[in-house]
């Protein structure tokens, strides 16, 4: 049954910071294998739908599941890349220490067996860096350090990935070789969530994009129109067609709209 | 410098200085690297001039009621392991700005300790040797006690190093991939605390966060990865001060300072060394 249930389920989710609403009446269903592109202007609650999903947060109404479970079951099949490590580039620490940290929490009386290490071998394989293992990872390039994170989730368990603006601090060449590496995750069973400002690139690589503005919407690539959503984003970028009961364009009428779920607590 | 080396053969009290001298390095070693590389050498200097409040309240208790049982040494570790308590709770996810709390126990615990001294009747030789160490007056007991805690240390340091490593390269990931954070804070405060105390006996309060840190650093412009940090922050610090006894040894120079100054000039010369392994 678990394998069947979607990698997430968001059902009539509210989140309000104290008095401030986040998000409402948030509801969406990402199937598993899916690169999806969360796309949204500052604000618009991209960050706080990532956290609600790493059950560091908790809706006030309404579900989340991940893989079928509550986040905070779930989180230890997620894997999150922030978009810059808090890294001090004296840290001295190795490339395959960074990655075996994925399984810190797993490891016997705190130490490192052989399953650990292969585990860090192959993810190291995975996202290209086997020849790095022994490298500082302070002498490493900013790519190369984020395929190390990767690696780190993915050696940890990982069946779904979550990037902050993954391409950020990368060259071209970097960031494309990164989505090369998406696609192939994808195709080995990984589900990808990645916030990105660039639509640009996010309509070449996503499967799917969900538009997050107070409201969110789930869209398939393939709903591209020509229509330009300058309101929601400013100046003039890649249009999607929206359904009618996306909100994107115009949040506040849709903001206003009772509460579909059911309050925490109140069961 | 020669004569150290000829009279250690001849009165036990040296060599028990130069034990101490190791056993303080290989403590320091290990838990000053972590501390270096989390950025937190305020906590050692917190903890280690609070220790002062325990220090002056056992002599106090001593001298004024005749209680026994709590030595200076006890007294310094019973306060070494509250405040790291408390500053682990205080601390723990930016409840609390940490330098104020940091500061609010180093200041407050030295003028508890002032107070206990200056309520003891006596002659107040201890306050100077609380203050810079009394690495030369060692006793057997002591190194047992020392030898006792380094046990302790080095086993803590095996058990959670991984642990350890995660949550200072990124505590939010380490609690992410499912590290009870708070458990390890709490044992990482415990474990610099139960050092600084081992330190405070050689080099005194003052001087403990110098070898608590400074071969550390050193070690850390050198070192790649934070368990060869660990070995070598130990090993500069047996050679500072096994080096540092036998520098002061002739000309009557206090130890606990010479062996600081060797430890600074080492960090000095291995910032020099070290430039190449710098990045940005």
């Amino acid at each position: 049954m678990l394998q069947t249930s979607p990698a997430v389920e968001v059902r009539d989710v509210c989140f309000a910071y104290g008095d401030q609403e986040v998000l409402h009446n948030v509801s969406f269903s990402i199937a598993r294998r899916e690169l999806v592109a969360i796309v949204g202007p500052n604000g618009g609650g991209k960050t706080t739908l990532l956290r609600l999903l790493l059950g560091e947060l908790q809706p006030r109404f309404g579900s989340v599941r991940v893989f079928g479970e509550l986040p905070a079951v779930s989180k230890r099949r997620v894997g999150y890349v922030p978009q810059a490590i808090p890294f001090d580039p004296r840290f001295p620490v190795s490339v395959r220490e960074v990655v075996l940290m994925g399984r810190v929490a797993k490891a016997r009386l705190g130490i490192f067996g052989k399953a650990d290490h292969t585990a860090a071998e192959e993810a190291l394989a995975k996202v290209g860096m086997s020849g790095f293992a022994g490298r500082a990872f302070a002498e490493i390039s900013g790519g190369e350090r984020q395929r190390v994170m990767i690696a780190q989730a993915l050696a940890g368990g990982s069946e779904m990935l979550f990037f902050d603006e993954p391409v950020a601090n990368v060259d071209s060449k970097h960031a494309s070789q990164l989505y090369n590496l998406f696609k192939e995750l994808t195709s080995e069973g990984v589900t990808v969530l990645m916030v990105s400002h660039n639509l640009g690139v996010v309509t070449v690589h996503a499967t799917q994009i969900l538009c997050v503005n107070r409201t969110a919407g789930l869209h398939a690539i393939g709903d591209l129109a020509s229509q330009t959503f300058t309101e929601a984003f400013g100046g003039s970028l890649t249009a999607i067609r929206h359904d009618s009961d996306c909100h994107v364009l115009d949040p506040s009428s849709a903001m206003h709209a009772p509460h579909h779920g059911q309050e925490r607590g109140a069961r | 410098m020669l004569s150290f080396f000829k009279d250690l053969l001849e009165y036990p009290f040296l060599v028990n200085a130069v034990l101490a001298a190791v056993l303080a390095a290989v403590a320091a070693g290990l838990t000053g690297s972590l501390v270096v590389v989390r950025r937190s050498t305020y906590l050692a200097g917190a903890v280690s001039h609070s220790v002062l409040a325990g220090l002056g309240l056992a002599r106090l208790l001593q001298r004024r009621f005749g209680v026994q049982w709590l030595t200076p040494m006890g007294g310094a570790a019973l306060v070494a392991v509250a405040v790291a308590l408390l500053l682990a709770r205080l601390t723990a996810r930016g409840r609390h700005r940490s330098d104020t709390v940091l500061s609010a126990v180093w200041t407050g615990g030295m003028a508890l300790g002032v107070s206990f001294v200056a309520a003891t009747p006596g002659y107040q030789d201890d306050l100077m040797s609380y203050l810079f160490g009394s690495i030369l007056l060692v006793s057997g007991s002591d190194l047992l006690w020392m030898a006792a805690l380094n046990a302790v240390i080095i086993a803590a340091m095996l058990l959670c190093y991984n642990r350890f490593l995660a949550i200072a390269f990124d505590e939010g990931l380490a609690r992410l991939r499912g590290v009870n954070t708070a458990l390890y804070e709490t044992v990482y405060h415990l474990l610099a605390a139960l050092t600084v105390v081992l330190l405070v006996r050689v080099t005194g309060i003052v001087l403990a966060v110098a070898l608590l840190t400074l071969p550390a650093a050193a070690a850390g412009l050198l070192a790649r990865r934070l368990d060869h940090m660990m070995v070598l922050a130990a090993a500069i610090g047996i050679a500072v001060g096994v080096g540092g006894l036998a520098v002061s040894y002739t000309p009557g120079l206090p130890p606990g300072a010479t062996i600081v100054e060797l430890a600074l000039a080492v960090y000095l010369l291995a910032a020099l060394v070290g430039r190449r392994f710098a990045r940005g």
